[in-house]
Protein backbone atom coordinates (compact mmCIF):
# COMPACT_ATOMS: atom_id res chain seq x y z
CA UNK A 1 0.00 0.00 0.00
CA UNK A 2 3.13 2.20 0.86
CA UNK A 3 4.42 1.99 -2.53
CA UNK A 4 1.11 2.75 -4.22
CA UNK A 5 0.62 5.87 -2.26
CA UNK A 6 4.51 6.96 -3.48
CA UNK A 7 3.26 6.26 -6.98
CA UNK A 8 0.28 8.11 -6.55
CA UNK A 9 1.95 11.01 -5.76
CA UNK A 10 4.02 11.10 -8.57
CA UNK A 11 1.93 10.51 -10.97
CA UNK A 12 -0.47 13.32 -9.67
CA UNK A 13 2.78 15.67 -9.52
CA UNK A 14 3.53 14.75 -13.46
CA UNK A 15 -0.06 14.15 -14.57
CA UNK A 16 -1.55 17.75 -13.10
CA UNK A 17 1.52 19.30 -13.62
CA UNK A 18 2.21 20.37 -9.89
CA UNK A 19 5.52 22.52 -10.75
CA UNK A 20 7.76 23.14 -7.28
CA UNK A 21 5.45 20.54 -5.41
CA UNK A 22 7.25 16.93 -4.20
CA UNK A 23 6.23 13.70 -3.10
CA UNK A 24 7.64 14.34 0.36
CA UNK A 25 5.28 17.53 1.01
CA UNK A 26 2.04 15.69 -0.38
CA UNK A 27 0.93 13.82 3.68
CA UNK A 28 -1.09 10.84 2.81
CA UNK A 29 -4.13 12.23 4.55
CA UNK A 30 -3.73 16.01 3.00
CA UNK A 31 -7.15 17.04 1.48
CA UNK A 32 -6.29 16.89 -2.42
CA UNK A 33 -8.97 19.76 -3.47
CA UNK A 34 -9.61 23.14 -1.60
CA UNK A 35 -7.06 24.02 0.75
CA UNK A 36 -4.67 21.19 0.05
CA UNK A 37 -3.14 20.68 -2.97
CA UNK A 38 -5.60 23.01 -4.36
CA UNK A 39 -6.48 20.91 -7.99
CA UNK A 40 -9.46 21.95 -9.57
CA UNK A 41 -12.83 20.47 -11.38
CA UNK A 42 -10.08 19.65 -14.67
CA UNK A 43 -7.66 17.94 -12.43
CA UNK A 44 -10.82 15.75 -11.25
CA UNK A 45 -11.67 14.58 -14.47
CA UNK A 46 -7.92 13.70 -15.07
CA UNK A 47 -8.03 11.95 -11.85
CA UNK A 48 -10.71 9.57 -13.50
CA UNK A 49 -8.77 9.07 -16.79
CA UNK A 50 -5.90 8.45 -14.44
CA UNK A 51 -8.15 5.50 -12.61
CA UNK A 52 -9.16 4.24 -16.22
CA UNK A 53 -5.65 4.51 -18.12
CA UNK A 54 -3.14 2.96 -15.31
CA UNK A 55 -5.43 0.86 -13.13
CA UNK A 56 -8.16 -0.08 -15.37
CA UNK A 57 -10.89 1.11 -13.05
CA UNK A 58 -13.37 3.00 -14.74
CA UNK A 59 -16.19 5.28 -12.70
CA UNK A 60 -19.95 4.49 -13.32
CA UNK A 61 -20.64 7.97 -11.73
CA UNK A 62 -18.44 10.94 -11.66
CA UNK A 63 -19.63 12.48 -8.69
CA UNK A 64 -17.97 9.14 -6.63
CA UNK A 65 -14.56 10.81 -7.27
CA UNK A 66 -15.53 13.42 -4.63
CA UNK A 67 -15.00 10.55 -2.03
CA UNK A 68 -12.42 8.83 -3.96
CA UNK A 69 -9.96 11.32 -4.79
CA UNK A 70 -10.35 13.17 -1.00
CA UNK A 71 -6.73 12.19 -0.20
CA UNK A 72 -3.72 9.96 -1.26
CA UNK A 73 -5.26 7.52 1.40
CA UNK A 74 -8.99 7.41 0.21
CA UNK A 75 -7.64 7.15 -3.34
CA UNK A 76 -5.02 3.87 -2.57
CA UNK A 77 -7.59 2.30 -0.82
CA UNK A 78 -10.31 2.42 -3.25
CA UNK A 79 -7.74 1.54 -5.92
CA UNK A 80 -6.33 -1.41 -4.12
CA UNK A 81 -10.05 -3.04 -3.50
CA UNK A 82 -11.04 -2.42 -6.92
CA UNK A 83 -8.18 -2.49 -9.49
CA UNK A 84 -8.97 -4.92 -12.34
CA UNK B 1 -15.31 63.03 -34.12
CA UNK B 2 -12.46 60.55 -34.10
CA UNK B 3 -9.73 60.25 -31.06
CA UNK B 4 -6.23 59.62 -31.71
CA UNK B 5 -5.03 56.74 -29.59
CA UNK B 6 -1.43 55.74 -28.32
CA UNK B 7 0.87 52.70 -27.61
CA UNK B 8 1.17 53.05 -23.93
CA UNK B 9 3.68 50.04 -23.92
CA UNK B 10 4.55 47.26 -25.81
CA UNK B 11 6.94 44.13 -25.30
CA UNK B 12 8.31 40.92 -27.14
CA UNK B 13 8.86 37.88 -26.38
CA UNK B 14 11.22 35.72 -28.99
CA UNK B 15 14.50 33.72 -29.02
CA UNK B 16 14.87 33.64 -25.28
CA UNK B 17 14.15 36.79 -24.26
CA UNK B 18 11.87 39.23 -22.68
CA UNK B 19 11.75 42.72 -23.58
CA UNK B 20 9.06 45.58 -22.32
CA UNK B 21 9.43 49.05 -24.47
CA UNK B 22 12.54 47.57 -26.29
CA UNK B 23 14.11 46.59 -22.89
CA UNK B 24 15.24 43.32 -22.24
CA UNK B 25 13.88 42.09 -18.62
CA UNK B 26 14.54 38.47 -19.21
CA UNK B 27 16.57 36.10 -21.49
CA UNK B 28 18.47 33.10 -21.81
CA UNK B 29 20.07 30.64 -23.85
CA UNK B 30 18.03 27.91 -23.64
CA UNK B 31 15.92 27.18 -26.50
CA UNK B 32 13.73 24.38 -25.45
CA UNK B 33 9.90 26.55 -25.24
CA UNK B 34 9.13 24.78 -21.84
CA UNK B 35 12.53 25.67 -20.39
CA UNK B 36 12.86 29.51 -21.32
CA UNK B 37 8.79 29.43 -19.94
CA UNK B 38 9.97 28.04 -16.79
CA UNK B 39 12.99 29.66 -16.69
CA UNK B 40 10.68 33.59 -17.62
CA UNK B 41 8.12 32.43 -14.99
CA UNK B 42 10.97 32.46 -12.05
CA UNK B 43 12.17 35.73 -12.90
CA UNK B 44 8.97 37.59 -14.51
CA UNK B 45 6.14 36.15 -12.30
CA UNK B 46 7.20 33.95 -9.66
CA UNK B 47 3.32 33.05 -7.40
CA UNK B 48 0.91 31.78 -10.14
CA UNK B 49 1.45 28.02 -10.51
CA UNK B 50 -1.78 27.43 -12.54
CA UNK B 51 1.02 28.85 -15.25
CA UNK B 52 2.41 25.06 -15.44
CA UNK B 53 -1.09 23.78 -16.37
CA UNK B 54 -1.30 26.34 -19.47
CA UNK B 55 -0.62 25.15 -22.80
CA UNK B 56 1.81 26.78 -24.71
CA UNK B 57 -0.26 29.43 -26.84
CA UNK B 58 -1.63 29.91 -23.34
CA UNK B 59 1.76 30.63 -21.44
CA UNK B 60 2.67 32.87 -23.88
CA UNK B 61 0.10 35.24 -23.99
CA UNK B 62 -0.05 35.27 -20.28
CA UNK B 63 3.57 35.67 -19.76
CA UNK B 64 3.60 38.63 -22.58
CA UNK B 65 0.53 39.70 -21.01
CA UNK B 66 1.85 39.70 -17.38
CA UNK B 67 4.79 41.88 -18.15
CA UNK B 68 3.02 45.14 -19.19
CA UNK B 69 -0.24 44.31 -16.89
CA UNK B 70 1.22 43.83 -13.75
CA UNK B 71 1.31 47.92 -12.68
CA UNK B 72 -1.86 48.23 -14.44
CA UNK B 73 -4.71 50.12 -12.29
CA UNK B 74 -7.42 50.22 -15.25
CA UNK B 75 -9.79 47.00 -15.90
CA UNK B 76 -11.65 48.03 -18.82
CA UNK B 77 -9.08 46.71 -21.33
CA UNK B 78 -10.39 44.80 -24.40
CA UNK B 79 -8.21 41.93 -25.34
CA UNK B 80 -7.53 41.47 -28.75
CA UNK B 81 -4.79 39.13 -30.29
CA UNK B 82 -4.27 37.49 -33.19
CA UNK B 83 -1.69 34.95 -34.52
CA UNK B 84 -1.47 31.94 -37.06
CA UNK B 85 -1.55 28.70 -35.98
CA UNK B 86 -4.91 28.81 -34.12
CA UNK B 87 -4.40 26.77 -31.05
CA UNK B 88 -3.16 23.57 -33.65
CA UNK B 89 0.12 23.37 -31.54
CA UNK B 90 -2.23 21.90 -28.68
CA UNK B 91 -5.07 20.62 -31.26
CA UNK B 92 -2.11 18.58 -32.56
CA UNK B 93 -1.42 17.22 -28.69
CA UNK B 94 -4.88 16.17 -28.15
CA UNK B 95 -5.11 14.20 -31.31
CA UNK B 96 -2.25 12.32 -30.31
CA UNK B 97 -4.38 11.03 -26.94
CA UNK B 98 -7.30 10.03 -29.64
CA UNK B 99 -6.08 8.49 -32.27
CA UNK B 100 -5.55 4.90 -31.12
CA UNK B 101 -8.71 3.41 -30.33
CA UNK B 102 -7.83 1.11 -27.82
CA UNK B 103 -5.85 3.56 -26.16
CA UNK B 104 -7.95 6.15 -26.46
CA UNK B 105 -7.84 8.75 -23.45
CA UNK B 106 -8.56 12.02 -24.17
CA UNK B 107 -7.14 14.54 -21.68
CA UNK B 108 -9.38 16.66 -20.11
CA UNK B 109 -6.83 19.27 -19.22
CA UNK B 110 -5.47 19.58 -22.95
CA UNK B 111 -8.66 19.39 -24.37
CA UNK B 112 -9.64 22.74 -22.66
CA UNK B 113 -6.94 24.54 -24.35
CA UNK B 114 -7.84 23.42 -28.39
CA UNK B 115 -9.30 26.86 -28.82
CA UNK B 116 -6.99 29.67 -29.37
CA UNK B 117 -9.04 32.23 -27.26
CA UNK B 118 -8.63 30.91 -24.06
CA UNK B 119 -5.40 32.02 -23.80
CA UNK B 120 -7.14 35.39 -23.25
CA UNK B 121 -9.27 33.88 -20.88
CA UNK B 122 -6.32 33.01 -18.71
CA UNK B 123 -5.08 36.66 -19.33
CA UNK B 124 -8.37 37.88 -17.99
CA UNK B 125 -8.61 35.73 -14.78
CA UNK B 126 -5.05 36.94 -13.75
CA UNK B 127 -6.11 40.45 -14.16
CA UNK B 128 -9.61 40.67 -13.37
CA UNK B 129 -10.92 41.61 -16.77
CA UNK B 130 -14.94 41.44 -17.81
CA UNK B 131 -13.77 42.81 -20.90
CA UNK B 132 -14.67 43.00 -24.75
CA UNK B 133 -12.40 40.27 -26.35
CA UNK B 134 -11.50 38.76 -30.19
CA UNK B 135 -8.54 36.72 -31.24
CA UNK B 136 -8.02 36.61 -35.11
CA UNK B 137 -6.12 34.17 -37.14
CA UNK B 138 -4.38 35.56 -40.07
CA UNK B 139 -1.63 34.20 -42.14
CA UNK B 140 0.65 37.57 -41.29
CA UNK B 141 0.86 39.72 -38.37
CA UNK B 142 -1.58 42.75 -39.54
CA UNK B 143 -1.64 45.72 -37.27
CA UNK B 144 -4.77 47.10 -39.86
CA UNK B 145 -7.17 44.98 -38.58
CA UNK B 146 -6.21 45.18 -34.54
CA UNK B 147 -5.77 49.04 -34.60
CA UNK B 148 -9.11 49.52 -36.63
CA UNK B 149 -10.53 46.93 -33.75
CA UNK B 150 -9.16 48.62 -31.13
CA UNK B 151 -9.71 52.13 -32.43
CA UNK B 152 -13.91 51.40 -32.72
CA UNK B 153 -14.03 49.85 -28.95
CA UNK B 154 -11.92 53.13 -27.92
CA UNK B 155 -14.17 55.38 -29.96
CA UNK B 156 -16.95 54.23 -28.66
CA UNK B 157 -16.62 53.80 -25.14
CA UNK B 158 -16.57 49.87 -24.70
CA UNK B 159 -13.35 50.13 -23.43
CA UNK B 160 -10.69 52.64 -21.75
CA UNK B 161 -7.89 50.75 -23.12
CA UNK B 162 -6.81 47.55 -25.20
CA UNK B 163 -4.46 45.03 -25.02
CA UNK B 164 -3.43 43.57 -28.78
CA UNK B 165 -0.97 42.06 -30.54
CA UNK B 166 0.78 38.53 -32.06
CA UNK B 167 0.79 35.41 -29.93
CA UNK B 168 2.37 32.29 -31.57
CA UNK B 169 3.07 29.27 -30.76
CA UNK B 170 3.53 26.12 -32.69
CA UNK B 171 6.09 23.28 -32.97
CA UNK B 172 8.44 24.59 -30.90
CA UNK B 173 8.72 28.15 -32.35
CA UNK B 174 7.03 31.01 -30.53
CA UNK B 175 6.55 34.97 -30.88
CA UNK B 176 4.95 37.06 -29.22
CA UNK B 177 4.29 41.12 -29.77
CA UNK B 178 1.61 42.75 -27.35
CA UNK B 179 1.11 46.76 -27.09
CA UNK B 180 -1.42 48.33 -24.85
CA UNK B 181 -3.56 50.90 -27.28
CA UNK B 182 -4.65 54.17 -24.59
CA UNK B 183 -5.57 57.42 -24.87
CA UNK B 184 -2.12 58.63 -23.51
CA UNK B 185 0.98 57.58 -24.42
CA UNK B 186 4.24 57.81 -26.01
CA UNK B 187 3.90 56.15 -29.80
CA UNK B 188 1.24 57.31 -31.64
CA UNK B 189 -1.31 54.39 -32.56
CA UNK B 190 -1.06 53.90 -35.93
CA UNK B 191 -0.25 51.06 -38.55
CA UNK B 192 3.16 52.29 -39.46
CA UNK B 193 3.89 52.84 -35.73
CA UNK B 194 2.61 48.94 -34.97
CA UNK B 195 4.48 47.49 -37.97
CA UNK B 196 7.76 49.59 -36.34
CA UNK B 197 7.69 48.35 -33.17
CA UNK B 198 6.78 44.89 -34.24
Amino acid sequence: MSNLKLELKEKIIEQLNLEDVSVDEIADNDPLFGDGLGLDSIDALELIVMLDKDYGIKLADPKEGRKIFESIDTMAAYISANKA
Amino acid sequence: MKNNFYIQNYCHVKDGEVSVNGKTVFKTSETDFKLVMKAAYKKLIVDYPKFFKMDNLSKLGFLAAHVLLENEKEKNIALILSNKASSLDTDRTYQESIKNAEQYYPSPAVFVYTLPNICMGEISIKHKLYSENCFFVTDEFAPETLSTYANELLDSNKAEKALCGWVDVDNGKYNAFLYVVAKKGTFVHSEAEINRLY
